[in-house]
């Protein structure tokens, strides 16, 4: 199997460190082994490393991982983005901090240490989104590693990445190898942008937590949870305890769980505690040091094996490793297949399946939660005029009269619609509209609320 | 109707502790309980070589606060060092490895105190397992003596501790787990999509009643009363109905799915949605819910095993015998009790899981009075057999292991199997085996830079195909290419994996493995082996 030639860039200033230093990575850089590739040509590879230039995303539980093992695997020109601050919970996995560290830059602290731990490495670091950057930016670096734990961040980097490829340019194409954990679980893969399955493809083995429906909360709710979303979706805006609620700030926590409390108290519900308040409030996903080394370290062996062919690498076949350890260890190494009808790198338009009888805005909100979809403020439009715009206000208030009209009445059947979100940069998603019942032009007299369109059952 | 349970102890209601709040993200895995045992833990690591992995591994295990740790290590730092190891810098060059380490590693968890060995030069390693010390688990890596490796594992076995022995070199790796004895787990943390148990097709008298007074006229119920029919309620209704039709109650796949067409077309049609979302649940409910749980194959294994002398006075053989008596008398295991979320009015979901508690509680106690009536049964917590109870379907046992050395037999043996099932693996589209891997890195052991020709002479010993067999003779030249040296990533995936184990084992939660594990950095695959 042969990667795509990885392009060098700027040369660094380095250090001179005795070459004793690197004995263990020369073993497998000069001798050249039963599954590498005949052609390889170790002086070479030691020119490439030694001009490469490396993104990595993310400075939290794995982006510390990942600058670690990038360093040590001899890379010595690495830029880290983050805008995160560091927290007191971060300290239990987050190995390049110490409680002293608090509220300062996690880039920034991670890009010190790592500096002053490994000679000859040079880290900077950029305390900002990953969207304050333009194309140009991206354009430098030869790869780009990402730890993170938003999907929007991960779909933005991607669709920018996969954009940026031109075909005349074989410098255009930079390998994304993307790291999640949960718990005691997690996953690798390898994208090559345009070549290969790319995170997009891959949105629905990532499926949102289904949403609890309004009405649940508002009049029968059942679970600890239920009343926590209440107290955090409904009790808040209609109290206002705190100009605007920060997740981070334990006086609004405690607020929200009492308030949970005493409504779980009513509907005589047992389990509201203040950690599953916070971790519903805050989305918390579970991290462990352990889980986050095995998935940095994983993505940082094939940036390696990329980077200098001392072994084959997944991505052009396999591109997708699956971790889980709950139950004794298993891994799971397969081909995720690219998708024709991606809407980030396919050029072919998805079919959508729609009810015609939603309103515009109960379709707009169903493409939240479509594991597929996961669009939180897209607008539309369709071949023969704009639905729904977000921005800029002129727009949405010109087109916000279209969100109660039924779809059927505003689009035909097999109609393609062209929907854009923040979360996906510059890209469109091209769908065809399948509508999956008939229409039945004469509204319905009471609606419920089963989509959580904001009215109360 | 049953009365309302409610919870009889009143929260508190304050925000975290400092810790609390700094372990958050791993109480949430495995709660206090687990956090206490590890903060119990005292381990050893026995340090060699490249010196990666194992310190990889402590890493993992400071950050969640593991109570001590100690580093025997006799190598002073070198250029190379530096090169493959995060926790030494240029300040360490010439000093003693072990107890750089400690200092950098335990920058990371004032909570942790580290420990290194040797303090003065005299200082033997027998002298570290001469009882001053107590050790939780021991985990030595590769390369080390022959001498050395026996002395760890004789005193593994003496003292009841786990030993875990790691190999990392180049792109490969492996680690072996040697349980002294058996390893029961109560706690496994099934996924919560596998533990629904609602025994609809051996409901109890209150089941029954309850759900029979919800769906008695179900015909001439409001459109919000039939909309909000809890899931449970429905499919009893139409179980009763089919029996009363069919004379028994729906089993084969056929049956089963001409019974979810019935209770689809009770749904009404006439609603804003054009259906009700409590009849979509019963629907999508009907596969996994009407069968009868049978008993799982690993509550089996611990029901016909036969706890030796020492084992059987442990309160985990005690209960489970008093659940093996309840099987056999009921011929199903104690009701779990959860009941998941459904689309139901608060008031009648509340008391459906009351209903779901009380019987749970009533199986425990059943349990508790046969755990009491054994000798050493006065002694053991309520709450236990409680939580026993309610995991009994996912109970585990792990097997102890003898050695860690397998016997060439065994060996043998296993190779034979595994390069059998590789002949077949391309026609089931199975990956191939990585016992090659697991061949060529124990076969360099004790002698960490043996050429490819060496490797294999070693591996005939064991398996005399070796030079013939092309899976083994790339392995081994890939081992020999490392030279016996790691690769960090390698080195720190490993450590990631076997921190997971050790902190499994230590907080008996979760699964560990049974008792091998072989990664392969090429291909990016592990796999599990009993050796
Ligand atoms: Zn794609």
């Amino acid at each position: 199997m042969s990667q795509p030639v990885m392009v060098s860039g700027t040369i660094s200033a380095q250090v001179p460190l005795p070459e004793e230093r690197w004995t263990y990575l020369n073993n497998v850089l000069q001798h050249p082994g039963p599954f590498t590739e005949p052609d390889y040509d170790a002086n070479e590879v030691a020119d490439r490393m030694s001009k490469m230039k490396l993104l990595v995303i993310g400075a939290g539980g794995l982006g510390c991982e990942i600058l670690k093992n990038l360093a040590l695997s001899g890379f010595k020109d690495i830029h880290v983005i983050d805008m995160d601050t560091i927290d007191v919970s971060n300290l239990n996995r987050q190995f390049l901090f110490r409680h002293s560290d608090v509220g300062k830059s996690k880039a920034e602290v991670a890009a010190r240490f790592v500096e002053k731990r490994v000679k000859g490495v040079k880290i900077t670091p950029h305390n900002c989104k990953i969207q304050d950057f333009d194309d140009d930016f991206y354009m430098q670096f030869q790869m780009v590693v990402c730890g993170l734990d938003s999907i929007e961040a991960r779909r933005w980097i991607n669709s920018t990445l996969v954009n940026l490829v031109d075909e005349e340019n074989p410098e255009s194409l930079k390998p994304l190898i993307d790291g999640g954990t949960e718990g005691f679980k997690g996953q690798s893969r390898v994208v090559f942008p345009t070549m290969t399955s790319c995170i997009e493809c891959q949105l629905d083995m990532h499926a949102p937590r289904a949403a609890v429906p309004l009405c649940t909360l508002a009049t029968i709710p059942r679970q600890p949870e239920h009343c926590i979303e209440w107290a955090h979706i409904i009790a808040w805006e209609q109290e206002k305890p705190f100009p605007k609620l920060d997740n981070d700030d334990p006086e609004h926590i405690t607020w929200l769980y009492k308030k949970a409390l005493t409504r779980a108290g009513e509907f005589n519900i047992t389990g509201v505690t203040y950690s599953l308040t916070q971790g519903v409030v805050k989305n918390i996903i579970p991290a462990i040091a352990s889980t986050n080394a095995i998935i940095a370290a994983s993505c940082c062996n094939e940036a390696f094996k990329i980077a200098t062919s001392t072994n084959p690498s997944l991505g052009l076949e396999e591109n997708y490793m699956m971790y889980s350890g709950n139950d004794s260890i298993y891994t799971y190494t397969f081909k995720h297949e690219k998708k024709a009808d991606c809407p980030v790198c396919g050029n072919l338009a998805r079919d959508l399946d729609v009810d015609p009888n939603l309103t515009l805005d109960e379709f707009i909100q169903s493409l939240a939660v479509r594991p597929e979809a996961q669009l939180k403020k897209p607008s539309i439009r369709s071949e023969a005029k704009t639905l729904y715009m977000q921005s800029p206000e002129s727009l949405r208030l010109k087109t916000a009269a279209n969100l109660e009209k039924k779809l059927g009445g505003l689009v035909v059947d097999g109609e393609e619609v062209g929907v854009s979100d923040p979360s996906l940069g510059a890209v469109d998603f091209k769908y065809k509209l399948k509508f999956s019942k008939s229409f039945a032009a004469t509204p319905v007299a009471t609606r419920g609320s089963t989509t959580g369109n904001g009215t109360a059952a | 109707m049953t009365e309302v349970i409610t919870d009889p102890t009143p929260p508190i209601l304050h925000g975290p502790s400092d810790k609390e709040k700094k372990y958050d993200r791993q109480l949430r895995l495995w709660a206090a309980s687990g956090q206490q045992a590890l903060e119990d833990a005292h381990i050893l690591l026995i340090n060699s070589g490249s010196g990666t992995v194992g310190v990889e591994t402590l890493k993992n295990l400071v950050l969640p606060g593991i109570g001590k740790f100690t580093i025997a290590d006799e190598n002073t730092v070198g250029q190379a060092d530096l090169g493959v190891n995060f926790f030494l810098d240029e300040d360490c060059l010439g000093k003693l490895r072990s107890e750089c380490c400690v200092r950098l590693l335990q920058e990371l968890n004032p909570d942790v105190q580290g420990n290194w060995f040797p303090k003065n030069k005299n200082e033997t390693i027998e002298q570290l397992f001469d009882g001053t010390m107590q050790f939780t688990m021991i985990l030595y890596t590769a390369p080390i003596t022959r001498a050395r490796m026996e002395l760890v594992l004789k005193y593994g076995q003496q003292r009841n501790v786990p030993v875990i022995s790691i190999h990392s070199a180049g792109f490969y790796s492996y680690f072996h787990i040697n349980l002294p004895g058996n390893f029961p787990i109560v706690d496994t943390h099934p996924d919560s999509t596998a533990t629904t148990d609602l025994r609809l097709l051996t409901p109890w008298k209150e089941l029954s009643h309850f759900a029979a007074s919800l769906t008695d006229n179900i015909q001439s119920l409001s459109a919000h009363e039939h909309g909000h029919i809890p899931y449970v309620a429905l499919l009893l209704h139409y179980l009763a109905k089919w029996k009363e039709e069919h004379g028994t109650l729906p089993s084969t796949y056929k049956e089963k799915t001409a019974f979810r067409s019935r209770v689809a077309s009770g749904a009404r049609t006439d609603t804003p949605e054009g259906g009700e979302e409590n009849f979509d649940e019963a629907v999508a409910a009907v596969l996994k819910t009407i069968s009868s749980p049978g008993l799982p194959s690993s509550v089996r294994e611990v029901f016909d095993y036969t706890p030796n002398k020492m084992e059987s006075t442990a309160s985990f053989w005690i209960i489970a015998d008093a659940i093996k008596q309840f099987y056999n008398k009921h011929n199903t295991l104690p009701l779990p009790g959860s009941v998941p979320d459904m689309k139901a009015q608060s008031t009648v979901y509340v008391q459906l899981q009351n209903i779901y508690k009380a019987k749970a509680r009533q199986d425990a106690a059943e349990v508790l009075k046969t755990v009491r009536s054994h000798p050493r049964g006065k002694d053991i917590n309520s709450a236990e057999v409680e939580s026993f109870c309610k995991n009994a379907a996912f109970i585990k046992l792990i097997r102890g292991s003898k050695s860690s050395e397998a016997s060439p037999t065994n060996i043998k043996v296993l190779a034979e199997r595994e390069f059998e099932n590789d002949a077949n693996a391309p026609m089931m589209a199975m990956p191939l085996s990585l016992f090659p891997i697991y061949l060529s890195l124990s076969a360099t052991t004790f002698y960490p830079t043996s050429d490819a020709s060496d490797i294999i002479g070693t591996i005939k010993n064991v398996f005399p195909d070796a030079a013939s067999t092309p899976r083994v003779v790339e392995a081994a030249e890939e081992v020999a290419r490392a030279n016996g040296g790691e690769l960090h990533n390698i080195s720190a995936l490993t450590g990631g994996m076997v921190a997971q184990e050790v902190i499994k084992i230590i907080t008996k939660q979760y699964i560990p493995i049974d008792n091998t594990c072989i990664f392969d950095g090429i291909t990016s695959r592990t796999q599990v082996l009993r050796i």
